[in-house]
């Protein structure tokens, strides 16, 4: 029992240290910090959430690898930025995502990940930015996300970011006279990106014809929403939601005959490697993305050719997300020179200055990616339209 | 709008109801029937029925059997595996009250979930339907229904009505019908009751794989939490037209879809899902027994 006293205190002492020599930032670090940031002293540690387990697993799982992947490459080039990559499971609950991150943060995470998912991300956000420890999320898409915290950085466009870039394609490419919009009422995700494009179709004068919603739980007969499209004469949908309920809305318009064009988000992207999806239904799908994993590219080649040696399958945004992720991380940290006996808040103050400066290409986006100031990403959606059962860039 | 439009229009919304409604229903006879017997509410029936699901997908689609083949192997599957269910979940808990049988369900529910996902990944498979694609059209191709409605329909009623005749007509049903009456009493006339209940149990999980496949045929993404929100629906349907009666079940599980589909085209979508359950409260409280529930009076 006194053991465990002493050792209590010891550890209790170690922390307070840390906490100490992170108040006075920019003084020399002592010996002790080591002891709690950096078990090694050698790697960077990274930590995130994801939904390992659960109904959003898909997503966590990708994010996991892709971020394995990446941080597997790095440390085999042997060179001067080394890490060591965590994930934690957080089973798409806020509550989980708070314990998940306290684990990663008595394991000495110096850069964070934030989490997969947007409502986990909101939560754990507020502690990063409490802890002073950076975060960049892979794909967690609110704007609640990163508002108000100068140390959330995003890779994903923000939801507002797409509906509005969504309505500015349909309408400059001419793709739909009418557009209809089904949303899912109960998902931030759907609702941020329905909002936005309603308000930048009406300053356009694109004319949408209406609009209907579903909710967990309300999610497999779309009977109704696609007799309203029909009926208000739509000849564009418009779906900003994830590819399971796309995937029930295409079979279902294909049984009632109904062919409009169909128009999707990033989270559409997926809907071609669900097992025994037939993808004549998805023929003339366009979406805007910021992946597509047949692009040609060597970049994209090799970590397509990777991901699938290593599990199988086919990767989708959120593991290219992730991926783009660990290299950025790599190239802020050459470029302010940071080292990994640095304090999670010395490398916090570093990558707040850096962030901002650097132009990053990777997996993602047509073309550079850069930062603004308050963690939004700025990059180029690519627009693709489904060809014989593949991604095809739309000009 | 004229007057035969909107009539037809009523009749497709009609039909898209029943066919909502008919997929309820399935699911609600099972749940109505192992509470009917068991007294019990087998919260875990949702996730039998996406078992049921799998395990005809992956005879008809990886191993490539005729859909009847998948029915039969998927109905043999889950009606071993309620048992099993039965057996070790629910049997040792045959005297605790009732409330540590239900939390037990959630459990098993939980645990059949998580080992649906270990087993299968959560990454959504395509179930292709067991039933041919086509309709039927009327009025000359203005309102048309697919042969899958007509189907579930069909196999809806057609199990009503055996359920019916094998809970009255056979001493098998007049041993479930006096363990649901009386476990004590029926022991003393020298019934099994412990294999009258496993009984209840295979043969809800039988009518859980059937469920499954017709669901998914209908809806199909499958995933391991496909049974689970349709469960609760169907446990739903089987209170609203009155919980252990089989007519009751059907009746439903039919008026719950037609609401539902009602409500989202007349009302809105935004509301239907509170328009339902507000029909629901209402009738609970002018019948607190349901639609077609029997009152029983408790002895205090």
């Amino acid at each position: 029992m006194k053991k465990l006293r002493i050792l209590s205190l010891a550890m209790a002492a170690a922390m307070s240290v840390s906490l100490l020599a992170g108040c006075s930032n920019g003084t020399a670090t002592t010996p002790e910090d080591d002891t709690t940031s950096t078990a090694t002293g050698t790697a960077f540690k990274i930590g995130g959430t994801a939904p390992l387990t659960g109904d959003a697993s898909i997503y966590g799982l990708a994010v996991q690898r892709g971020a394995q992947i990446a941080v597997d490459e790095i440390n085999a080039e042997g060179g001067s930025i080394q890490f060591e990559l965590k994930y934690e499971d957080d089973v798409n609950d806020p509550e989980k995502a708070v314990n998940a991150y306290n684990t990663l943060k008595d394991w000495g995470m110096q850069l964070s990940l934030g989490s997969v998912t947007t409502k986990p991300c909101e939560s754990t956000s507020v502690y990063n930015f409490e802890d002073r420890i950076f975060a960049l999320t892979p794909s967690a898409s609110s704007t609640a996300v990163v508002e108000g915290k100068d140390n959330v950085y995003q890779m994903c466009f923000t939801d507002p970011n797409q509906g509005l870039a969504s309505a500015d394609y349909i309408n400059s490419q001419g793709l739909g006279e009418k557009v209809f919009i089904i949303w899912k009422n109960d998902d931030v995700y759907s609702t941020g990106i329905k909002d936005t494009f309603m308000a930048e179709a009406e300053k356009l004068g694109l004319e949408v014809v209406g609009d209907a919603t579903f909710a967990t739980g309300n999610d497999q007969d779309f009977s109704v929403q696609l007799n309203q499209a029909k009926e208000a004469g739509a000849d564009l949908l418009f779906l900003p939601m994830y590819y399971q309920p796309a995937s029930l809305i295409l079979a279902q318009a294909d049984a009632m005959g109904y062919e409009p064009k169909f128009f999707g988000v990033d989270g559409m992207d997926g809907i071609l490697t669900m097992e025994g999806f037939d993808a004549s239904l998805a023929e003339g799908v366009m979406l805007l993305t910021p992946f597509n994993a047949d692009a040609t590219d060597d970049a994209t080649v090799n970590f397509v050719t990777k991901y699938k040696e290593l599990y199988g399958e086919v990767p989708n945004q959120f593991a290219a997300d992730a991926y783009d992720c660990v290299y950025a991380y790599k190239l802020a940290l050459e470029t302010a020179g940071c080292t990994p006996d640095m304090t999670a808040e010395e490398l916090c103050d570093k990558m707040i200055e850096t962030f901002p400066t650097i132009t990053f290409t990777g997996l993602t986006g047509d073309g550079d990616i850069t930062w603004q100031t308050d963690g939004k990403v700025s990059k180029a959606p690519k627009g693709m339209v489904i060809q014989n059962g593949a991604y095809v860039g739309m000009e | 709008m004229d007057f035969s439009s909107l009539l037809l229009g009523l009749l497709d919304n009609l039909v898209r109801g029943l066919s909502l409604g008919s997929v309820y229903a399935i699911i609600a006879l099972g749940y109505t029937m192992v509470y009917g017997i068991a007294k019990m509410l087998n919260f875990a029936h949702g996730d039998v029925i996406m078992v049921g699901a799998y395990i005809c997908f992956f005879a008809t689609s990886t191993y490539g059997l005729p859909p009847v083949v998948g029915i039969l192997l998927s109905m043999a599957v889950c009606t071993v595996l309620g048992i099993v269910i039965e057996r070790l979940a629910y049997k040792p808990l045959r005297q605790a009250p009732s409330l540590a049988v239900l939390i037990t369900a959630i459990g098993v529910s939980y645990f059949l979930q998580n080992a649906a996902q270990l087993l299968w990944t959560s990454s959504p498979k395509v179930f292709s339907s067991v039933v041919p694609k086509g309709d039927v059209s009327f009025f000359g191709g203005q309102l048309s229904v697919t042969y899958l409605t007509i189907v579930t329909i069909v196999v809806c009623v057609v199990i009503m009505l055996v359920l019916t005749f094998f809970t009255n007509k056979t001493k098998m049903g007049k041993a479930m019908r006096a363990c649901s009456e009386d476990k004590g009493a029926a022991q003393l006339m020298g019934i099994d009751v412990n294999a009258t209940i496993s009984i209840t149990f295979a043969i809800g999980s039988a009518l859980a794989a059937i469920a499954g496949v017709l669901l998914c045929s209908a809806y199909p993404n499958l995933t391991p939490t496909t049974g689970s929100m349709p469960g609760i629906k169907a446990f739903t349907a089987a209170v609203f037209g009155g919980i252990g009666s089989i007519p009751g079940a059907l009746l439903g599980g039919l008026l719950l879809g037609i609401i539902e589909i009602f409500a989202g085209s007349y009302i809105s979508t935004q509301l239907s899902n509170a328009i339902v359950f507000g029909v629901l409260i209402i009738v609970l409280l002018v019948k607190p027994a349901g639609l077609l529930g029997k009152k029983i009076r408790e002895k205090v």
